[in-house]
């Protein structure tokens, strides 16, 4: 009767439920799958053509074509974990509140947080997961194979990519339930996705080219108090190796990212439980 | 003569009812235009990289200065040319049968939309112009200088053309909902190539042969790249005319569509709904 209930069994049927709802509109999911892929290879081409004027991004940071293709596919694969997991449900939200569907969500014996966060699966956004995949796979082949001093990736490199993975998830799925946890008090949040899209696309480029007295304190600012920046940049860097990864800098960033990541996954946690108790149902 | 004194008089108050209405959330406004300038600084930042890589070198013509003022001169010629929703709130009009409204009142649904949307891009500037003037405030060191009286009319005719063009090219997808039930997918697609091809990424002359042949070939240049390729005196003398030219030829091109679309899907259309 008061057993804990299986969260992992119930996860699964929620994956399976989108699934089966995907598969009914199957010509959708697969425009869904093509418009996404097809907005990465047109980004992929912007930034052929940047390449085509420079050997690499700033001078002397070693992000060369290569090393970004792999930054480049690791920014994909983080995006599209956080917009097939995350993103419909943390929109949904705000359209819970308004409609009072909230409390039926309350009222369900498992942790509401878990619940709104992966109730709703967006099996098509994993097709630019694929996609990143396979330029960070050709992007450290051509690295490995390149005649002056080949990049080597050993299981640990390999395992330390994964954790600053789940690391960079972790912190732009805590921003983004933050977010939208501020819509129980507001009431509604309609610039949710906008705000989210100006924020993260401080994300989409090598660290470095934040410079001088403003990119300075950008660069700060998104490391430290917001740390967007580390999303991608971190495991990124230990998997292309653009510079020298033994280098203080980077070790600093590294356990900056862990901390990071618990931290605002703690304070995420913390909001989202006090937004909670100041809910009151939109019926009443 | 009356009964045109009349219509105006009927326009000028659709267009002070949508005026009024527009300035109720000027705070939000002014907060989101200063917002949207946040892409272009990681942009800005990009280039300033790639500069710094190359040793200063000009990048097909544009020095890192020019690119920083292509920017911002894009972002002004989008605040005319965007207009955000107008598609889906046509097909959802049309869905919802709301539409059956204006089959049956005096009043056109293209010219009141266009009303709606002047009285909307009024108040957007009238709030916007103290964070543009702000931004380009600070960004002065960046612009070549004041250009002359004859470009800066060029610029401002091309930024007419431009809202026109948005107007009537989103219009026309949104007529669609006449054949289609649900023009999301379709629309989706079209801001797709719209970011990339209408310059708002980067200047468009950039690109080699076969792919500037392509953008060359649609209109979607017209509504961010050319304004700015005006201002920046890119396009001068004949070539200024003549983008000019085919820029109104465009506009031209969608109103007519925009008519003729609603003529053929009001004499197919059904009236679903309450």
């Amino acid at each position: 009767m008061n057993s804990p209930p299986k969260y992992f069994a119930i996860f699964l049927a929620f994956a399976r439920n989108s699934l089966v709802r995907d598969m009914t509109f199957r010509t959708n999911f697969l425009v869904d799958c093509v418009t996404s892929i097809t907005w990465t290879a047109m980004n992929l081409g912007f930034y052929l053509l940047v390449f085509n004027y420079t050997k690499s991004i700033g001078a002397g940071t070693g992000w060369g074509v290569f090393e970004f293709l792999v930054f480049l596919g690791t920014t994909m694969i983080v995006n599209s974990l956080v917009q097939a997991f995350f993103m419909p449900n943390c929109e949904e939200l705000s359209e819970l509140i308004r409609t009072g569907g909230l409390d039926f969500a309350l009222l369900k014996p498992i942790d509401t947080q878990f619940l709104i966060s992966l109730r709703k699966i967006e099996w098509s956004g994993l097709a630019n997961f694929f996609a990143g995949g396979g330029l960070v796979a050709f992007g450290l082949f051509r690295l490995m194979t390149r005649p002056e001093n080949p990049i080597s990736i050993g299981p640990l490199t390999l395992g330390l990519y994964l954790l600053y993975l789940a690391c960079g998830v972790a912190i732009l799925y805590s921003i983004m339930i933050s977010l939208a946890s501020t819509s129980i008090w507001l009431g509604q949040n309609r610039s949710l996705y906008d705000f989210w899209f100006y924020i993260t696309n401080f994300s989409r480029y090598p660290m470095e080219i934040y410079q001088g007295a403003w990119g300075d304190s950008l660069r700060l600012t998104f490391t430290y108090a917001l740390p967007v920046l580390l999303v991608v940049n971190v495991p990124a860097r230990v998997l292309a190796q653009p510079l020298h990864p033994e280098s203080s800098l980077s070790l600093m960033l590294a356990v900056h990212t862990l901390v990071g990541a618990g931290l605002f996954l703690a304070i995420s946690r913390w909001l989202f439980s006090a937004a909670l108790r100041g809910y009151r149902s939109a019926s009443s | 003569m009356t009964a045109v004194l009349e219509r105006t008089r009927i326009w000028w108050t659709i267009l002070r009812v949508s005026l009024q209405e527009r300035l109720v959330y000027r705070g939000d406004f002014a907060l989101g235009t200063l917002m949207r300038f946040l892409p272009i600084v990681t942009q800005i930042f990009l280039w300033r990289a790639v500069f710094s890589a190359r040793g200063e070198e000009r990048i097909e013509g544009y020095s890192y200065e020019d690119f920083v003022a292509y920017y911002l001169l894009t972002m002004v010629g989008r605040a005319f040319s965007s207009m955000p929703g107008l598609s889906s709130q046509i097909a959802g009009m049309i869905r919802s049968g709301e539409i059956k409204k204006f089959l049956v009142q005096p009043v056109d649904l293209i010219g009141f939309l266009l009303l709606g949307r002047m009285a909307h891009k009024l108040a957007y500037y009238a709030v916007a112009a103290g964070p543009f003037a702000l931004v380009f405030f600070l960004c002065r060191d960046y612009f070549p200088g004041w250009p002359d009286l004859f470009t800066l009319a060029a610029f401002l005719l091309s930024l007419v053309l431009a809202f026109l063009l948005g107007f009537f090219l989103e219009a026309s997808m949104g007529l669609l909902g006449f054949w289609m039930l649900e023009i999301g997918s379709l629309f989706f697609v079209y801001m797709l190539f719209s970011f990339f091809m209408s310059g708002h990424m980067f200047p468009l002359d950039m690109v080699s042969p076969p792919w500037r042949g392509i953008i060359e070939f649609f209109p979607l240049q017209y509504l961010a790249y050319f304004p700015s390729a005006v201002l920046l005196q890119k396009a001068t003398g004949w070539e200024l005319a003549r983008g000019l030219a085919i820029q109104a030829g465009w506009t031209a091109f969608f109103i007519v569509l925009c008519r003729w679309l609603w003529s053929r899907g009001t004499r197919r259309y059904s009236a679903f709904g309450g």
